[in-house]
């Protein structure tokens, strides 16, 4: 799997592939409100494509519109290449695993699993192998004669999981498919998950509110704000070249300054700011003198006690303000002269007691950063 | 201070039910009463239990009674279920909110009224097309549904609403057409709120005094009527014992719903516990 990839793992970028979903300005007004804003997106076959955003935003409302129980206010969805407007839910090759799994309550596990192939009058002992195997999958073929009630949380969801991919869809729609688990269950489901969707090879659309659910499992994320896409890409470009400070913020944290242009050449870029200079090194085509905002991930600046060698660019002094233990890291806020905070996280590779430079509160430090790690957004 | 409220109280609930319960303490003791004056004492005895079982009148209305509430209380819940489920899933049609109102207006209508309107129905029928012939177990079967169904159909509001369309969804979603579902999991989903709204009906069947007097006619006596006209000729002791019976009946059916209740209550705790094992 290393190396360069092929375009079969990037089909976004190949001009001649065929998108598996075409979603074409769709737009859903419930009254007067606008859930979802003029929408445009393709996804493509065997992706893991996330939707990302903040509660309210219209994911749920765009998973729906998918799966058919909304019709868009305009604008066009076509899977596969059929137009699905006039597709009833029960005819569209999708299938859906709901936010709150919608189990049906009197019937059992098995019976759960095996309802959507029975709507397909597939024979009864093929059924039988078919549910038996999927139940194997997700580890609850001992739970089958159970009803939802008798099962925990965890247990309900793999149920959910397996009732929608027993029927092979084309396209799986995911709604927050682990928001109601915990922490470690969830992190391990995120890879089963991942798994299972590179064994079954089918097209997942999963809707979350955690971005670090996104970055480990999607080929591509697409980062939602009041109904509208903010910006898509894979999980590298998302988090390395924002391209708003939306987008910036909502995707892990990032110190955020604003700025004047000062120069602006074909392979740099030079920003004043109240952090000082800035120099970037790559162009940018904008404007000298227009503003911009330049941001900064607390990871990629380094921190020190000692003054750095010669004066320059990307560098800014302050004192410790406060500093947070995380356990693996640990997260330190630095008061600069101009009263401006700047958030910094640091590994700790050592031990407390047997630091020797270790960096306190009050402490003077000199902060600084790559050329390369800082990014300009233009909005 | 807390003694002297709860003495208060006490008293106050000993009250009331005593003024619930002594009534009826007296008529089932009265109904061993040997008199055949009702308020003269004359020593224990069986016989007004003998002449009941004997008085082909009194099986007459109970089995009349008995037939009506069994139909009524059957048509009734498919009715007011499919009533319920316009007014709750077909989303907004035209003249919901009219249909709304309609549906629960017997609940608030006065009895007299609902009974002389259909009366007044039945009789311009009969003019019109020869149908009812003669009013008795058919009319007064129609006049119980027609105020029994907003009944059910309120149950089954409250009820699908509370539930949600979610899962109705979902079964669409694995390729169920809406027929299906309604079968597959809105109905069975539905269940204990039919057989709710079917007891319901059952019981306002036989309750029924004034409506089922207005549409009866000649010979079509049920229970109650049959109870309200000899009581009108004076206190009765063989009333006093089908009225011992009644209550008889009642506290069984009461009995039977409670155990089932305790039975599912126990139910879901087990579920709920099992669940918990698992995650623990
Ligand atoms: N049936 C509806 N009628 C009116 N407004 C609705 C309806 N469904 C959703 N909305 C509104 O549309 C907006 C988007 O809702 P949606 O459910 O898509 O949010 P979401 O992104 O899934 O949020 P969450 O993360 O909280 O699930 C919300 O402001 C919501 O109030
Ligand atoms: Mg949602």
């Amino acid at each position: 799997m290393a190396g360069e990839p092929t375009a079969s793992e990037t089909p976004w970028l190949d001009q001649d592939a065929k998108p598996f979903i075409c979603i074409k300005g769709v737009t859903k007004k419930f009254g007067e409100f606008i859930a979802v804003n003029n929408v445009d997106l393709d996804i493509y076959q065997g992706e893991l494509f996330c939707l990302l955003g903040g509660s309210g935003c219209g994911k749920t409302t765009l998973l729906r519109m998918l799966a058919g129980f909304e019709t868009p206010t305009s604008g066009q969805i076509l899977i596969d290449g059929i137009d699905m407007s006039n597709v009833p839910p029960y005819e569209r090759p999708t299938n859906m695993m709901f936010q709150s799994y919608a189990l049906f309550p009197h019937m059992t596990v098995e019976k759960n699993v095996a309802f959507g192939l029975k709507q397909d009058k597939v024979p009864n002992d093929e059924i039988t192998d078919r549910v038996h195997d999927i139940l194997k999958l997700v580890e609850l073929q001992d739970f089958k004669k159970r009803k939802p009630q008798q099962l925990s949380g965890g247990q309900r969801q793999r149920v959910a999981l397996a009732r929608a991919l027993v029927k092979e869809p084309k396209l799986l729609l995911l709604d927050e498919p682990l928001a109601a688990l915990d922490k470690k269950l969830r992190e391990q489901t995120q890879f089963e998950l991942a798994n299972i969707q590179e064994q079954v090879g089918i097209t997942f659309v999963v809707v979350t509110h955690d971005q670090e659910e996104a970055m480990t499992l999607s080929s591509r994320i697409a980062v939602m704000d009041k109904g509208q896409f903010m910006q898509t890409g894979t999980p590298t470009e998302i988090y390395e070249f924002p391209e708003s400070r939306f987008v910036a913020d909502f995707i892990g944290s990032a110190n955020i300054v604003e700025g004047k242009i000062t120069e602006d050449n074909a392979d740099h870029v030079r920003v004043s700011t109240d952090l000082g200079e800035i120099y970037i090194d790559h162009g940018q085509s904008t404007k000298e003198g227009s503003r911009v905002w330049v941001a900064i991930r607390p990871e990629k600046v380094h921190l020190s006690k000692k003054p750095p060698s010669k004066k320059g660019p990307n560098q800014a002094e302050g004192m410790v303000d406060d500093i947070g233990y995380l356990g693996n890291t640990s997260i330190y806020k630095i008061r600069l002269k101009n009263d401006r905070i700047i958030d910094v996280t640091a590994p700790n590779q050592i031990r407390p007691k047997s630091r020797t430079h270790q960096i306190t509160w009050e402490d003077k430090v000199y902060l600084g950063w790559d050329a390369s790690s800082a990014m300009l957004l233009k909005k | 201070m807390y003694n002297k409220r709860s003495g208060f109280l006490t008293f106050m609930v000993t009250a009331g039910l005593a003024f619930l319960y002594i009534p009826m303490i007296l008529l089932v003791i009265y109904s061993f009463n040997k008199s055949k004056l009702v308020p003269v004492w004359g020593g224990w005895s069986t016989r007004w239990y003998s002449v009941l079982f004997q008085s082909e009148d009194v099986w007459e209305a109970v089995s009349l009674s008995l037939k009506i509430a069994v139909v009524n209380a059957t048509f009734a819940t498919i009715l007011g279920t499919l009533a319920g489920l316009a007014m709750v899933r077909f989303g907004r049609f035209r003249g919901r909110t009219l249909f709304g109102g309609m549906l629960v207006a017997p609940l608030v209508m006065p009895e007299v009224i609902t009974g002389l309107s259909l009366l007044v129905l039945f009789i311009s029928l009969n003019q019109i097309i020869g149908w009812p012939a003669e009013r008795g177990f058919t009319t007064i079967t129609i006049a119980h549904i027609t105020f029994s169904l907003a009944y059910v159909a309120v149950i089954i509001q409250a009820r699908l609403t509370g539930m949600g369309e979610t899962l109705e969804e979902a079964a669409l979603d694995l390729g169920a057409k809406p027929f299906r579902v309604l079968t597959d999991i809105t109905v069975p989903r539905l269940a204990p709120g039919m057989v709710a709204g079917w007891l319901l009906a059952f019981t306002l069947s036989l309750d029924d005094l004034v409506i089922a007097s207005f549409v009866t006619g000649p010979g079509a006596n049920t229970l109650p009527i049959l109870i309200f006209s000899r009581i009108r000729l004076g206190l009765r002791p063989d009333i006093n014992a089908l009225a011992t019976i009644i209550i008889l009946f009642v506290a069984i059916c009461v009995a039977i719903a409670a155990l089932i209740m305790y039975q599912q209550q126990k139910r879901i705790e087990r579920d709920e516990q099992i669940a918990n094992q698992e995650v623990l």
